[in-house]
């Protein structure tokens, strides 16, 4: 099997900080987006026509967050994926450094 | 009692002690830490010291040992790191290790020596062995023309000319005469055979035959001689003569040449015997190899150990060099600075030291007066190290005075949190100060300066963004988002029909409409509870808002923190007993600066508490220039009832001040001179035959030298400096404010222009979007807003506690103590 090793050591820890943030940071946005936090108002893409056209007034809106808070969990999943890629490569980098020496 | 809060108290002791003992005790005071030695022989030159041959020694070691390292990091041996603390050796010790190192460094001269020599030799014989190859098939390809050829016509050189070479060898069959051709076989550098191809045609006018290939670089010419290509070439000439010419350019362009057989036969033998002296030279190399790794292995055991040994000697030799040697030979008299709490561990150590010298004689300390200042010592741990430093790095305490390190542990992290102010980023900022922390050991290994500075700073770094949390939950800002944990206090549905002037049209009309408070609702009439008000993230007018805010609260923390300073003068005054200057100095500078900025700072939180009409409301600015300028006319708004009566009554008291400032204290010192002077008179007119009135009169005498002129200006500089540096520095303060904004802009543009061009995307390559933008987000982030603006906060608060805080009270004209320490002579040479 040729080697699974494809970056060192330094981006591969990198790797692994980027994706424990973006877990953290990605599904807290998720709860924010899908508690429809007014804050986030302007994160949401809604156009005028959403709001003059909406027969039930704020429930496009709310589809809209919903939309935006799923985006962001799928988001916070695949940085997950990319946190478990890093980690295997931190583990073989710290196996090959055994093996040189 | 030692603290923080002012510098040790230090005296001055001179030791005695036997010459035998000498190594001993300063080792024992070395590995303390306490002592700082004083030189007593300030006027002697560097190489006409005492010791100045051992210290040479010494240094001679430590080349040698410097040469050791790196060759054990050339062949990749691994240092063993002491664990235990080394005795230091004594006279006789030294010599030993001396021969020690020297038989090693030539022992390690000579290994590399001859491996060198080895290693020329082999490339050599790889170069006449692939020689020997490629030459094979030059005389091979000549051959064969030879065999299917016919009897050789005139139209091609080459051909005549193996033709030649077969007629030489078969000693016959040429048709055109036997010429006596010869041929020269060498090796030369590629980059270069162009160049020598080009010569030689210029030359020979082509009356020879050059043939050349490439030498193969195999996987162990490449390691014996590292990457340069080489080509093998032959060159087919006829006459001596020519051949000597070409034997010069061959020289010229550096090529060896070798002597090739001319026969099959003899260059098969010769071929053989170039590859059995490769394999021996090889076996040897190995061998030589080996031999010297193993060399290196046993003395990487011990090289920390004797570095370490090596430096402690070098310093106790430097030591010894600024005491003083007596008549006798026997005994060496040194004179220490030293705290007063510690005199009794520096004289049990000596005691130690003395007794494994196995001398009789214990040493002696004896205290003595001095009028020397002595140098500042502040006594730190791991955590007000770093605090400490900053506050070294613009001027070491005057002796005894007063230490701003304790304050600036706080306050320092807090201006620094002021300009700095976001949530999020804080708690990055903490994490990472918290991983440094637990790494600190590992990471110092790396020897890195930048890495240096940040161990030394980690606990700075961890407190900052701790401090930056909480004003970030103050300016409800994380990464540009509020929180709304505790409900707003605005609410916009009470603008609207039944209560409120708007309708469904004004918001098709309006692109920005404007809540307004006085409608019963809009408002809810407290204030929200902890921070600003998470509507003001959502507002278009935010910002109109946010900076008047933060220069209000900027004004403020500016004049507070200039008052603490004025305040700590008073303590300094207290300490050194001169309660003159508590009266002449430290009370009108109060007094000025609470009557005009202390004022300003009541008039901002007076208006803060009371409820204005917004149209109506003065401005506050405004108000304070109609003050200083006497301006009162009948249509400015004032914010209180006889508020012209105080503040005329504040500006005068201030500009009374001035003067007390600029007079009082120039006017008593000329004063008390003029007095002695009379004094003096008097007494050397009573007793004509007063040598001691008349030795004093001389003393006042040289008490003068600074002249009343000198004093006047002194007072004067000072005086303006103050008062000046009120407004200056009050306003200096702003930048508090400007870049607590430059901070929030800058993390708001990053969210809109990154993030939200993710977040908006809502198709369903959203989430995709959305990972490779956080990344750039994050990534923009850490460099843009916590590297570059937290240095730029933690310089611009270092300004601040440098000149506008530190200038109303520190002298910071003393020298600091720098004690003889084994520990910190390791650290920083390792």
């Amino acid at each position: 099997m040729p080697s699974l090793l494809f970056c060192g050591p330094k981006l591969a820890a990198c790797g692994i900080v980027l994706s424990i943030w973006g877990v953290i940071m990605l599904s807290m946005l998720g709860i924010f987006f899908s508690a429809k936090s007014a804050v986030l108002i302007e994160d949401v893409p809604f156009t005028e026509e959403d709001i003059r056209d909406d027969k039930n007034p704020p429930q496009k809106i709310y589809g809209l967050y919903n939309q935006v808070g799923i985006n962001c969990f799928i988001a916070a999943a695949i940085y997950v994926g990319v946190g478990a890629v890093s980690l295997c490569q931190v583990r073989l980098n710290k196996r090959q450094e055994y093996m040189v020496t | 009692m030692s603290s923080l809060f002012r510098s040790e108290e230090m005296c001055l002791v001179q030791l005695f002690f036997q010459t035998e003992s000498a190594h001993n005790c300063i080792s024992e005071l070395g590995h303390l830490g306490l002592v700082q030695f004083k030189d007593l022989n300030p006027g002697v030159a560097a190489f006409q010291r005492r010791f100045v041959k051992e210290v040479k020694k010494c240094e001679e070691m430590e080349r040698i040992l410097r040469y050791l390292e790196k060759e054990m990091v050339k062949s990749n041996i691994v240092i063993a790191a002491t664990k235990e603390k080394e005795m230091v050796p004594c006279a006789r010790d030294v010599l030993e290790l001396e021969s020690t190192f020297e038989k090693l460094e030539q022992e390690l001269r000579e290994i590399n020596r001859n491996h060198a020599a080895l290693r020329q030799n082999l490339i050599e014989l790889m170069d006449i062995d692939s020689l020997l190859r490629m030459t094979e098939d030059f005389f091979e390809e000549a051959e064969s023309l030879l065999t299917y050829s016919e009897p050789p016509s005139e139209d091609s050189v080459s051909m005549t000319v193996s033709s030649h070479i077969t007629s030489r060898r078969n000693s016959n069959s040429s048709t055109s005469g036997a010429l006596h051709l010869s041929f020269i076989a060498g090796v030369i550098k590629q980059e270069r055979f162009p160049a020598f191809e080009k010569v030689l045609w210029r030359l020979f006018h082509g009356n020879f035959v050059l043939r050349h290939t490439e030498m193969q670089a195999t996987e162990e010419l490449q390691a014996v001689r590292g990457a340069v290509k080489k080509d093998v070439f032959i060159i087919f000439v006829q006459g001596d003569h020519v051949r000597e010419k070409i034997r010069k350019v061959c020289e010229g362009f550096r090529a060896s040449l070798y002597s090739c057989p001319k026969t099959l036969y003899e260059r098969k033998q010769m071929s053989n015997s170039v590859m059995t002296q490769m394999e021996d030279l090889r076996m040897i190399l190995r061998r030589t190899e080996e031999y010297r790794a193993g060399v290196l292995t046993r003395a990487a055991e011990h090289v920390q150990e004797w570095g370490s040994k090596v430096k402690k000697m070098k310093a106790i030799y430097y030591t010894l060099n600024l005491c003083n040697i007596d008549i006798t030979q026997k005994l060496i008299v040194a004179e220490i600075w030293c705290p007063v709490s510690d005199l009794t561990l520096v004289q049990s150590a000596l005691i130690k030291g003395s007794e494994q010298s196995g001398s009789s004689v214990t040493p002696v300390l004896n205290r003595i007066q001095t009028q020397q200042t002595p140098p500042t010592f502040n006594r730190t741990n791991t955590f007000t190290e770093g605090f400490q430093a900053i506050i070294d790095a613009y001027g070491v305490g005057t002796y005894l005075e007063i230490n701003p390190a304790p304050y600036t542990i706080v306050t320092f992290p807090f201006l620094f949190a002021v300009m700095f102010g976001d949530c999020g980023h804080g708690l990055v900022m903490t994490l990472f100060a918290v991983w440094v922390i637990s790494q600190a050991e590992s990471l110092r290994k790396w020897k890195n300066e930048l890495t240096d500075v940040v161990i030394g700073g980690r606990y700075i770094i961890l407190l900052m963004g701790m401090f930056s949390i909480y004003t970030g939950l103050i300016y409800n800002d994380c990464f540009s988002k509020s929180f709304n944990i505790f409900g707003s206090s605005w609410c916009v549905r009470p603008m609207f029909h039944a209560h409120g002037p708007w309708q469904n049209e004004t918001l098709h009309e309006y692109h920005h409409l404007q809540l307004n408070p006085f409608v019963p609702g809009v408002y809810s009439g407290d204030p929200y509870v902890f921070g600003i008000d998470p509507v003001w993230n959502i507002a278009s007018n935010k910002l109109s808002f946010l900076n008047s805010f933060k220069m209000k609260m900027s004004v403020i923390l500016g004049v507070s923190h200039m008052l603490f300073g004025v305040a700590l003068s008073l303590v300094n005054f207290v300490h050194f007993r001169k309660f003159q200057d508590i009266f002449l100095q430290f009370v009108p500078q109060l007094i000025f600066m609470l009557s005009l900025f202390g004022y300003l700072i009541f008039l901002i939180l007076y208006k803060w508490c009371i409820t204005l009409r917004s149209e109506t409301a003065p401005s506050i600015l405004l108000l304070f220039i109609n003050m200083m300028l006497f301006d009162y006319q009948s249509e400015h708004v004032l914010l209180y009832r006889g508020q012209k009566g105080v503040q005329i009554f504040l500006v005068l008291t201030a500009v009374l001040m001035v003067p007390v400032l600029l007079l009082v204290k120039p006017f008593l010192i000329y004063r008390t001179r003029m007095k002695t002077r009379h004094q003096v008179f008097r007494n050397n007119l009573n007793d004509q035959h007063g040598t001691d009135t008349r030795s004093s009169y001389s003393q006042h005498q040289k008490d003068e030298m600074v002249s009343m002129g000198d004093i006047f200006v002194y007072q004067a500089i000072h005086t303006i400096e103050f008062c000046l540096g009120c407004i200056s520095n009050t306003t200096s303060y702003l930048r508090l404010w400007a870049l607590s904004l430059a901070h929030a802009e800058l993390s708001e543009v990053l969210w809109r222009m990154v993030l939200q061009v993710g977040l908006k995307i809502s198709s369903g390559m959203g989430s995709l979007m959305l990972v490779v933008l956080f990344a750039a987000f994050a990534v923009l982030t850490v460099t843009v807003l916590l590297i570059m603006e937290g240095l730029s906060a933690f310089l611009h608060a270092l300004r601040l506690h440098w000149v506008e805080f530190q200038n109303k009270f520190y002298e910071g004209s003393g020298y600091k103590f720098t004690p003889l320490s084994f520990d910190s002579l390791l650290k920083t040479q390792q």
